[in-house]
């Protein structure tokens, strides 16, 4: 057997998702190859070298994969993938884009969002928002696969794999990216924080999310937010936990005028321990925080900020 | 321009679905089904692309049992043209939902398709992306915005770091996010005149698609449970126990 896996990058930075991957791949078993696609991304392959159990790095450096569009690294992949037993990219919004495209063009079942490996053709997947948990065998000759990754340790690192460049530049002309608004932040990421403090309606307005700063900044914690909270504008999109939002699993969870509306809960529950603040004390929040906290936000968060 | 909305039957998302006592899969039975949420932002853009005078027609396609036909007629009580029903009662996985929409691209050669990103039943975020690979067209997946002109969409993506902006050539595939629009809701006059528009029916295996998965259940399980409830009084005593209890702050 050997694993493909496709590396979750920025064209600089190697994301924290790759080496959960590589750990996946290797309860899997057999041989793990990462790909880098992109643009001026050697530091990106220089770094999945560095991952425990990694056998290759296989970079494909062109302008065709700068962004990562989804018709033109799925031709890579496809071009990839003979030999490969397993395929897995990471259930992020990259992952998500272009790994059914692979799929279907290798004429192959998709299996989303693994958070657990049962053997080499056995896998196990939320489903429903994750009020069930199914168990998936494959049959396919390839299993094409996307990854929770926070449901997996990081591998390792310390290593140095052979890079091996590559070619090929597939532009399937189907699709141009005209313009990216990035968020800038100077906190973790939502999907590798060990602390995430969330805001929800009970918020009221953008501005009151300068609340959470102070304490985000004593825990060393990022931001999130519900759907209510990005719906009104309060904050931007890629704050959003929850099903169809960004999945999370942080050491510590604190949500802040949220009430525990199921799509909410599937992104956060795996949270080791969960803090909600809410003045409503039968919000359904409460039965699954660890500590449950009634009384007014406007009250808490600065006496909370003032007692960390 | 013709838009083409496959919508998905699915469980309605203030259900709470339960695992069957045999873990052989969820029980449905009398569980309220309603369309895809995300499905339904699809059927509301097509219909104000309808409105702004950039679609003429709009075409909406549900595949499964004959129930399927009731979200059908939502979507046309909404504001779709026609229906086309693709009946089968087997479990199909996104692979033959894909092969099967591609059959009706073919035929109706729509210059827009637009898909919910996800269904919420089985979470897989998958057969809008897989269409387009099919069919071979550029895709604009998980949008917040939709804009049209000279053959070409421009399509705003939310994406895990922010907002990115694709130039597709249609004819193109977009799939929906919660922030594309808020759907309508359906007024009765518009139920009644539903009732009147055709719905074609084909039977799925009448067409030239191989319908079995790969993919074989074993089995579905509830969630651990998490043993949550407990209050504290104050914040000195919240702060205390994540110290000391807990053990997640320093
Ligand atoms: C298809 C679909 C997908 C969805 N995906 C997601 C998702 O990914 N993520 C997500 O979060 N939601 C998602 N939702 C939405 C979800 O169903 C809820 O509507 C949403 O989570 C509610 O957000 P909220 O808890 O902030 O708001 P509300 O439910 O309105 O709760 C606000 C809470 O704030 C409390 N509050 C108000 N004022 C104060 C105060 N001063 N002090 C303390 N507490 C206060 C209230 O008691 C209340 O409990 C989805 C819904 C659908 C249909």
């Amino acid at each position: 057997m050997s694993i493909l896996i496709y590396a979750e990058h920025d064209n600089t930075e190697l994301k924290a998702e790759t080496a959960k991957l590589v750990h996946a791949a290797s309860q899997i078993g057999g041989d793990i190859d990462v790909l880098v696609a992109g643009h001026d991304c050697a530091a990106v392959a220089q770094a999945a070298a560095a991952i425990s159990g990694v056998s290759r790095v296989l970079v494909a450096d062109a302008g065709c994969y700068q962004y990562q569009l989804a018709e033109n690294v799925s031709a890579l992949v496809v071009e990839l993938a003979d030999g490969y037993s397993h395929i897995l990219a990471a259930a992020t919004t990259t992952g998500k884009n272009f790994m059914p495209r692979v799929a279907a063009l290798k004429d192959v079942a998709q299996i989303s969002d693994i958070i657990a490996v049962e053997s080499a053709d056995t896998f196990v997947r939320p489903i429903y928002a994750g009020n069930a948990i199914a168990t998936v065998q494959s049959s396919d000759a390839v299993k094409v696969m996307t990854v929770r990754a926070s449901a997996f340790d990081a591998a390792a690192l310390g290593h140095s794999a052979a890079i091996e460049a590559l070619t090929q530049a597939h532009d399937a002309g189907l699709s141009h990216f005209v313009s990216a608004e990035l968020t800038v932040s100077e906190r973790p990421e939502l999907t590798a924080a060990n602390v995430i403090i969330s805001g929800g309606r009970g918020m009221q307005n953008g501005e009151n999310f300068a609340l959470l700063n102070g304490i985000a900044d004593k825990l060393g914690a990022a931001i999130g937010a519900s759907r209510a909270a990005v719906d009104a504008g309060f904050v931007p999109n890629d704050m959003q936990v929850g099903q169809t939002g960004k999945i999370v699993a942080p050491q510590l969870y604190i949500a802040v005028g949220i009430s525990g509306a199921i799509q909410h809960l599937a992104g956060m529950k795996d949270s080791k321990v969960i803090v909600a603040i809410n003045k409503d004390e039968e919000a359904p929040i409460f039965q699954i925080a660890d500590y449950g906290l009634v009384g007014d936000l406007f009250d808490i968060l600065p006496e909370l900020e003032a007692a960390l | 321009m013709k838009i083409l909305v496959p919508v998905k039957r699915a469980i309605d998302y203030n259900v709470k679905v339960k695992v069957k006592a045999d873990e052989s899969n969820v029980d449905l039975a009398n569980v309220k089904m309603s369309i895809n949420p995300f499905c339904e932002i699809a059927v509301e853009e097509a219909i104000r692309l309808k409105e702004s005078g950039t679609a003429t027609e709009i075409v909406v396609v549900s595949i499964g049992a004959l129930a399927c036909v009731e979200q059908i007629r939502t979507a046309l009580a909404l504001g779709a043209d026609r229906g086309i029903h693709i009946q089968t009662e087997a479990e199909l996985d996104s692979l033959q939902i894909a092969k099967l929409l591609k059959t009706v691209v073919d035929k109706e050669t729509p210059d827009l398709v637009i898909l919910g990103k996800q269904a919420i039943d089985s979470d897989n975020n998958q057969t809008g992306q897989m269409l387009a690979a099919l069919t071979n067209m550029g895709q604009g997946t998980f949008a917040s915005k939709v804009a049209i002109s000279d053959g070409q969409v421009a399509v705003t993506r939310e994406i895990d770091g922010g907002l990115q902006t694709v130039s597709l050539t249609l004819p193109a595939i977009v799939t929906t996010d919660l922030r594309l629009n808020e759907p309508r809701y359906a007024s009765l006059p518009n139920i009644m005149k539903a009732k009147r528009k055709p719905i074609e029916t084909i039977a799925a295996d009448s067409l030239d698609v191989n319908l079995t998965s790969n993919v074989k259940l074993l089995k579905v399980s509830a969630p651990a449970q998490r043993s949550g409830g407990v209050k504290v009084a104050d914040v000195a005593e919240l702060v205390a126990k994540l110290k000391t209890e807990a053990k997640v702050i320093a």
